[in-house]
């Protein structure tokens, strides 16, 4: 087995056995739902509203699995274990963005079809939906990876990745809403600008990619 | 600054052939603190060295620089004939290190754990397996290796992280009081893994003098 797919194994494992972020993610996520329900007071949402209460809210339930992705490399001896293998660092970094990815496509699996259940009035735009979650799912990932490593060595770690991250994550907010937002419509979807919103995800993915693959090596120094 | 540590040792560093370890003044500093001031040693290939001194002497950050974990501050230090910090890539995966606290998952078993870092370690899966097995044996840990590490007393954690660290046949094995949490039964099944009889160059940090101490052939003391 290669180092990267028994780190990878090694967190999946560990996640079915304690099952730490992904029902804590996905609670959040239904709780969020709810909460929208009454305080918005509207049985549909459609357009920009639906999109702009779906992705925030799967945005903040991944900011949980985020905060405790190295929790287990910091307590249990982790990362002294992978700096004394010989394997490049930026393995770590790539079986931990896509143990997120898992993650956040469990949630999405979960918490989307709860939310068109609450909410959409048609669950057509779903399915051309669903590619744009999952290119926000890996840019959401690469960022959360890089942040969350740099957050670990700071004693103020459960503040300081939302802190830095949030303000990041920004542009891909923005492609994702933007997207939802024509997807989502009351009439069905509109694929108008669908080409370019996956552009600036397919983009932002390939940037914080680069920028973990890049870094990740001194991330990990004393 | 508090300069507050200084190193005895049994032979000065010089001398020709390629030594397993040599330090040339070795520093680390933690902010303000001295941690580690000044240290020479020159250890040969197959030969044990015994750091000694009290709590907080730097025993412990010593066997992080040697391990390449941890940057010195100022000196030259070669181990394996690598250049710290330099060349630490160079050292990754030649160095068995033990802790002062175990290098293993607790949501995993002791043979996850050491599949883990047989995976790490590149080792071939088939051999790695059986000589997992043939450790865990060792140890007398074979009936609890599917237990997670969580549900092990301390003795037995030490006894699967000793396993860990020599799993994949390193050339050096540093070790931060590896008898730590064993009773007598468990460290005469560990003495031929990490004992000074297996032929590997040895760094053995403790605060008991007598076991330390015991086949090492050059004595660090820290003050």
């Amino acid at each position: 087995m290669s180092p990267f797919s028994a780190l990878l194994r090694k967190d999946l494992r560990v996640e079915l056995r304690t099952l730490r972020s992904l029902p804590a993610m996905a609670l959040f996520a239904v709780s969020a739902f709810v909460i929208f329900r009454f305080g918005l007071d509207r049985e549909q949402l459609d357009g920009e509203l639906a999109a702009g209460v779906l992705v925030p809210t799967l945005l903040f339930a991944a900011l949980l699995a985020i905060n405790r992705l190295f929790v287990a490399e910091r307590e249990e001896g982790g990362f002294d274990l992978i700096r004394l293998a010989p394997i490049d660092r930026p393995v770590l970094f790539a079986a931990k963005a896509s143990a997120l990815v898992i993650y956040l496509v469990v949630l999405e699996l979960i918490a989307v079809p709860i939310f068109a259940l609450f909410f959409l009035d048609s669950a057509s735009g779903l399915l051309p939906f669903a590619l744009i979650l999952l290119l926000a799912n890996i840019g959401l990932a690469a960022t959360g990876t890089v942040i969350s490593t740099i957050a670990t060595m700071s004693s103020a770690r459960d503040l300081l990745a939302p802190l830095i991250l949030l303000p990041l994550l920004i542009p891909l907010v923005i492609a994702a809403a933007g997207a939802g937002e024509h997807l989502l419509a009351a009439g069905g979807p509109d694929y108008g600008r669908f080409g370019t919103w996956l552009a600036l995800l397919g983009l932002y993915d390939l940037v914080f990619l680069l920028v973990g693959y890049a870094t990740f090596d001194y991330l990990l120094e004393d | 600054m508090m300069e507050r540590t200084a190193a005895v040792e049994s032979r000065p560093a010089s001398g020709s052939s390629q030594p397993a370890i040599e330090l040339r003044r070795l520093r680390r500093d933690f902010g303000e603190r001295t941690a580690l001031g000044g240290i020479s040693a020159r250890l040969e290939p197959g030969e044990s060295l015994a750091v000694l001194g009290p709590n907080g002497s730097g025993k412990s950050t010593l066997l992080r620089i040697l391990a390449g974990l941890l940057r010195p501050s100022g000196g030259e230090i070669s181990v394996l004939g690598c250049a710290l910090p330099k060349e630490a890539h160079r050292l990754r995966g030649r160095v068995g290190y033990l802790g002062h606290a175990p290098l293993l998952y607790r949501d995993l078993s002791p043979r996850e754990n050491l599949g883990l870092a047989a995976a790490l370690h590149r080792l071939d899966p088939a051999a790695s397996d059986s000589r997992i097995e043939m450790l865990l044996d060792a140890v007398g840990m074979s009936a609890r290796g599917d237990d997670r590490v969580a549900e092990l007393s301390a003795g037995m954690k030490q006894r699967i992280d000793i396993c860990r660290a020599v799993l994949h046949e390193p050339d050096l094995l540093l070790l931060d009081e590896p008898d730590a949490h064993l009773d007598s039964e468990a460290r005469v099944l560990v003495e031929p893994l990490v004992g000074p009889g297996n032929g590997r160059t040895r760094v053995v940090v403790s605060h008991d003098r007598e076991s330390a101490t015991a086949g090492a052939e050059v004595v660090l003391e820290l003050r």
